[in-house]
Order: C-alpha cells, then sequence, then structure tokens
C-alpha cells in the first residue's frame, strides 16, 4: 500500500465538490496544459503488455502541451476508481487511458457516468449502445500479426514443429494461437502447432518448463500470449530455438533467435485519439482496427529469416493492408477435433464479432481448450 | 529419433529435469526454515526473503558483473531480513506468525519497489555445469545441465541431518527448540540462538532466491516466486524437520511443477489445471494421510508456537 494514494484519498474528501465542480469546467480541447492519465495493471517496464502502452504515453508525452500521468499496479478492483478520480481532481486529468481488461466494467463505466463531460478510452473492452456516449472502447486485430509470424516460422522451422505457450484459453488467446497455427501452414501445409496452457498471465517457473517440455518435443520455433514473454525468449534463445516475441519487441533480449515479431501499436494510436480531439472530431465508441489501421504492427525481421519466407510474408501483409483486407479465418474451417467451426463459403472477416467469440483451435493445432 | 523428438519420454524426462530446475530454491528454504524452526521459532517471512533475494542478487550481478557477488548479496540480504524476524521476535509478548506474515508482505513490496528499474536489463547469469556430456541426445544434456547452486544444497541436507545429531551447534539449537528451559539452564541465551539460526534461515533463503533470478527462469519479474517460498514453508511440516526429507520432498515438488507442462505437450491435455496443481494435491494428501487427532506431529520441535 503505498501513503501517497491513502493521503490523496483523505485530500479528496474534503476537496471533492470543489475540484469536480473545476474539472466538470474543463472543456477537453487541447490547448496548453491538458492532462492524460494512463493506468497499468502491471508494472510498466515488463517487457510486455503493459510496457506496450508505457510506449504509447511516452509518444504523448512528446507533445507539446501534453502532460501525462501514469500509475501501474492498479488492481482490477474499486482500486482503478480511486485512481481514476485522484487523476481527474488532483492531477486535472480530461482523457483516461485505463488499460485493463477488468477496469472496464464496473469500474470505468461508473467513472465515466460520474464525469460525463470527460473522456475514458478503454482497451479490450466491449462498448455497447447502453455504455455511456464518453467512454469508448478500442483494440486490436493482432492476430493478423501472429498470422505474419506464424507464416515466418513454418518457413524456418526445420522439424515443422512449432510451439505455443499460453495463458488461459479465453478467445483473444485462442485467435491468436489459431492465426499463428493457420500463417505457418501457409508456408508448410504439415507444420503443427503445439499449444501449453499455464493457466494464469504471468507464471515465469511454468513457462520456462512449458518452453523446455516444447522444445524436448522437438519443437524449433516458439511463440506466446502471455504478459511478460521475456521468460520463453530468454530460455527458449538459450536452448538454441527460435522465437517470436509478443506484444512489443523483445529483439534485444535474444538478438540472434528472434525472428519476428506481433507488436501492439499504441504508439501511433495515442497520438490519433488526440489529434481526433483537439480538432473536435469525436472518438468512434467502438474503435477497432489491425495493421492497416495501425494499432498493430510486426518486429522487423531478424537475421534467420529467410528471403522466401520475407517475400511471403510481405505479400501477405501487402493484403492486410490493401483496401479489400484480407480473412484469416476462411469458409470451411476445420477444427482440430475434425469439426467445420466456418461452413464453407462464408469467410469471417476481420470485424465479424463472431470471431470474438472464439472458442476452438484449428486443424493443425495440437492441443485442447479445457 | 529422426525428426529430433522423443515422444513419450518426456515426461519422465521433464520431471527429473523439472526435479534439478525447479527444486533448488524449494530446497534452500526449506533447509533454511529446518534450522529456524528447529531452534523454536517459525519464519512464515521466507516468501519475503526469496523475492528480496531473487531481487538483489539480479540487481548486484547486473551493477557488478558478477553473479556470484550476486548470490553472496542474496544471502546477506536474507540474512538481515532474518536478523530483523529475530529481533522483533525477541521482544515480550510478539507473535513469531504475525511478525513473519508482516515480514514476507515488507519482503516482497520492498523488493518490487527497489526492483523496477531491474525488470528491463539483462544481468549475467549463474553457469551450469554439463553433466550430460555422455548423452548424444539433446534433451538429456538439457536436463542435465546442473547448477552450482544445486549441488551445494543437495550436500548440505546430509550435512545439517549430521550436524543436527553429533555437531554441538546442532544440539544447541536443537535443545532451544525442545525446551527453552533446559537450554537456559545450560547457560545458553536462547534468543541469541534463535537470532542465528533464523539469520542462517534468512541466508539460505536468499540463496534460493538468486537461484530463481540468476538460474532458472533467469530473470527478475514480480510474477518470479509466485508462492514457492510460502509453498517450502509449508514443506518442512511435510518433511518433518528432516533435512534428508526436505530434500527428497523438494526435488518430489520441483518434479511435480514440471509434470502439467509436459504432460500438455505429449498431448496428455484434458484436466491441465488438475495437473499445474499437482504440487498442492501432493501436500494436501500427505498431510491428510500422516496427520492424527491423538498425537502432535512427529519430529515437531516441542517450543514452536503451532504445537505448543
Amino acid at each position: 500500500m503505498d501513503f501517497g494514494r491513502i493521503s490523496r484519498r483523505h485530500l479528496l474528501q474534503g476537496s471533492a465538490a470543489l475540484t469536480l465542480g473545476a474539472a466538470a469546467g474543463a472543456r477537453p480541447a487541447f490547448a496548453a496544459d491538458t492532462t492524460i492519465g494512463f493506468i497499468y495493471v502491471g508494472s510498466r517496464d515488463d517487457y510486455g503488455y503493459n510496457q506496450a502502452h508505457a510506449q504509447g504515453a511516452a509518444a504523448l508525452k512528446k507533445i507539446p502541451g501534453l502532460k501525462v500521468v501514469e500509475e501501474e499496479k492498479v488492481p482490477e478492483t474499486d482500486a482503478v476508481e480511486k485512481t481514476i478520480e485522484s487523476m481527474i481532481n488532483l492531477d486535472g486529468a480530461t482523457l483516461l487511458f485505463p488499460t485493463s481488461f477488468g477496469y472496464y466494467n464496473p469500474h470505468m463505466i461508473k467513472m465515466a457516468n460520474k464525469f460525463p463531460k470527460l473522456r475514458f478510452e478503454h482497451c479490450g473492452g466491449l462498448w455497447s449502445d447502453k455504455d455511456p456516449k464518453n467512454a469508448g472502447s478500442y483494440f486490436g486485430y493482432i492476430d493478423e500479426a501472429q498470422y505474419i509470424s506464424g507464416i515466418v516460422a513454418g518457413y524456418t522451422s526445420k522439424s515443422g514443429k512449432l510451439g505455443f505457450v499460453a495463458a488461459k484459453p479465453i478467445p483473444q488467446v485462442l485467435r491468436n494461437i489459431n492465426a499463428f497455427a493457420l500463417g505457418a501452414r501457409l508456408a508448410n501445409p504439415k507444420a503443427t502447432t503445439q499449444v501449453i496452457f499455464t493457466g494464469d498471465w504471468s507464471m515465469p517457473v511454468k513457462e520456462a518448463e512449458a518452453t523446455n517440455s516444447l522444445i524436448d518435443q522437438g519443437v524449433d520455433v516458439l511463440t506466446c500470449h502471455v504478459d511478460g514473454p521475456k521468460t520463453m525468449v530468454e530460455n527458449a534463445a538459450r536452448r538454441g530455438a527460435m522465437v517470436c516475441g509478443y506484444h512489443v519487441n523483445q529483439s534485444p533480449l535474444a538478438p540472434k533467435a528472434y525472428l519476428t515479431g506481433a507488436e501492439w501499436n499504441w504508439e501511433a494510436l495515442y497520438p490519433k485519439f488526440v489529434k481526433m480531439i483537439a480538432a473536435g472530431e469525436s472518438i468512434p465508441n467502438f474503435y477497432r482496427g489491425g495493421l492497416k489501421e495501425e494499432i498493430v504492427k510486426t518486429s522487423p525481421y531478424g537475421e534467420a529469416v529467410s528471403a522466401e519466407a520475407r517475400k511471403h510474408a510481405d505479400e501477405v501483409k501487402a493484403k492486410f493492408l490493401s483496401a479489400e483486407g484480407y480473412a484469416i479465418f476462411k469458409g470451411g474451417l476445420v477444427d482440430n477435433k475434425g469439426k467445420t467451426v466456418i461452413p464453407a463459403g462464408t469467410d469471417r472477416g476481420q470485424k465479424d464479432p463472431e470471431l470474438e467469440k472464439m472458442d476452438y483451435l484449428v486443424e493443425g493445432v495440437l492441443g485442447a481448450t479445457s | 529419433m529422426a525428426d529430433g523428438s522423443i515422444g513419450l519420454w518426456t515426461v519422465p524426462l521433464a520431471v527429473l529435469g523439472g526435479a534439478i530446475r525447479v527444486s533448488t530454491p524449494f530446497l534452500f528454504v526449506s533447509l533454511g526454515e529446518c534450522i529456524t524452526e528447529r531452534s523454536g521459532r517459525i519464519n512464515l517471512g521466507l516468501e519475503g526473503t526469496l523475492v528480496m533475494g531473487a531481487m538483489s542478487a539480479y540487481g548486484i550481478s547486473y551493477l557488478s558483473g558478477s553473479p556470484w557477488l550476486g548470490v553472496l548479496a542474496a544471502g546477506i540480504t536474507g540474512a538481515l531480513l532474518g536478523a530483523l524476524h529475530a529481533g522483533i521476535c525477541s521482544l515480550p509478548r510478539v507473535n513469531d506468525v504475525a511478525v513473519g506474515i508482516a515480514l514476507m508482505l515488507f519482503g516482497t513490496g520492498l523488493a518490487f519497489y527497489l526492483g523496477k528499474p531491474l525488470i528491463e536489463p539483462t544481468a549475467p547469469r549463474l553457469p551450469a555445469i554439463d553433466f550430460g556430456w555422455w548423452s548424444d541426445i539433446p534433451q538429456v544434456r538439457a536436463a542435465l545441465r546442473v547448477n552450482v547452486l544445486f549441488l551445494i544444497g543437495v550436500a548440505l541436507a546430509p550435512i545439517l541431518y549430521w550436524a543436527f545429531r553429533t555437531t554441538r551447534w546442532g544440539i544447541l539449537i536443537r535443545t532451544a527448540g525442545e525446551s527453552s528451559d533446559a537450554a537456559r539452564a545450560m547457560g545458553h541465551s536462547v534468543l541469541l540462538i534463535r537470532l542465528r539460526a533464523t539469520m542462517v534461515g534468512g541466508f539460505l533463503a536468499g540463496i534460493g532466491g538468486s537461484f530463481l533470478s540468476l538460474f532458472y527462469p533467469g530473470s527478475w519479474n514480480e510474477g518470479l516466486s509466485s508462492g514457492q517460498g510460502i509453498t517450502a514453508v509449508a514443506l518442512v511440516i511435510f518433511a518433518r524437520w528432516d533435512p534428508l526429507l526436505c530434500l527428497w520432498a523438494s526435488l518430489a515438488f520441483g518434479g511435480a511443477a514440471a509434470l502439467g507442462p509436459a504432460l500438455q505437450s505429449v498431448g496428455v491435455t484434458s484436466g491441465y489445471h488438475l495437473f499445474n496443481a499437482a504440487p498442492y494435491i501432493l501436500t494436501l494428501a500427505i498431510m491428510i494421510i500422516t496427520c492424527s487427532p491423538k498425537r502432535t506431529l512427529t519430529g515437531a520441535p516441542a517450543e514452536l508456537s503451532i504445537t505448543r
């Protein structure tokens, strides 16, 4: 418990009425001294999810006239409401980014109702018409970047066995695993992707054990979806396997083993949001996008990536960037139990909400969701 | 096999490798706690000591470039935390369990606070000794890459067993743990014996932490321990305060931790949450089998606040 927060809270009780009036009067037009609040669930230098957001916040700090306040390790409980209130009342924040999934409902919604003139932007939530208009949710189709990683991994693997260290079988994670496996099959139709679930977002010993078990099975290219990919990347590289990163660029951790990676591109998106508000436009409440919208990106190719792999990956990337787009989950898709999960003839485009409910692993993935 | 896979052999090999890789922190913390509890005091704060040890080892290794200096720093940090525990507990009417819980929170909190700038840099790691040179199967060689700390821990268990039975210091510690009156009658300060025992316990737990950050998984982050310190303290009761049993119990816990991922990797995917929970199920099962309402736990030091 930090004492700063306690005293802030006491201070808050006394001056709530006064500062509330002041905050409500502030117009969200980005003149001088606009304050933006960022809230992270973990530590902001975790080489992972939180660091990606912190890089976005750092991009905003460079814009003159903007002040950024940050608080890390805020649990997904009413603690986040207190943090939001103190950022508004004490720091004068008018735009808030509570970046963790569990902040959305009920905490951020409650705050958005309480401060109707301020703007709240949440990462990963599903905004619906019932939610306040000054709240919004944004998220990226990072499976597009995982698909590219899969292609590169498929070409690089000598054994045709790829590994995926995952936290929990929830739709976002399954979508990444499936996209990676489908990408790998573009490169090598016989490639398999073995998945191991560790059970939680940050389990370094389990992640290291999973990495070792996969490599013992002959897996020679690994990727992951956990909060901090550092453990997987370092342990796989030590065993001589290749890796694809996640969340941010981990190539400094394993320069020789790093092939490419699926990265968030918040440093491109956040300044866009700020410019929209400054220009008097409203940010769409439900904001989604992938490579084309510059919400996600891929890491630069490592030296071990062959020319053939680069060419194929760049071709697919160009399709994602094109006006007509590209569907990863095409009609006739079969899961790894032999059941057809997407009927033939109906491609599921990236924006299809069905994909956000994914509960299967596609053919070519070794593993089960339960 | 041609494709470099060893099929189902992965599971026993992973359990063996896991027993070697994962068990070391358990081993050091449980041996340390064994000494402390044999002197009649419980230090539940070893989770905090483990995390502080991991953080300080990583920091010192990063700043000095020498991982061994990091191990030493972790030990010293642990001994200081042990001294703090013993110091507070020597005040009248202080409950050692409550102090331990407070120090556990203090240790982890302080380590997270001081460890902030250490998450990103990469520190030099401890070297490994290759015991798999005789094999040309890469999986076997990987499983048998053993760290010196593990060997020290394995050697320490029989040494402690011997020391408790035959050396003057061992008997003094046990006397303080079995009957503080007897120790006092012999003219020894019970508080001083317990202070030293807790400091040695903290020193070992700190070294256990250095293994986490400097060898396996081998970097500092805030989820690094995920309760291994607490598990190791429970393991001492499970091992009946016997250093040799602590060694076997630590190996069993290490192997059990590797079981979940290994089974998933060979395609046994149903119920992986159950396999991930294997170490805890093992503890519960043995506790239930061995407990009896008719007698106190065999081997429990009589002065421990939980048995008194």
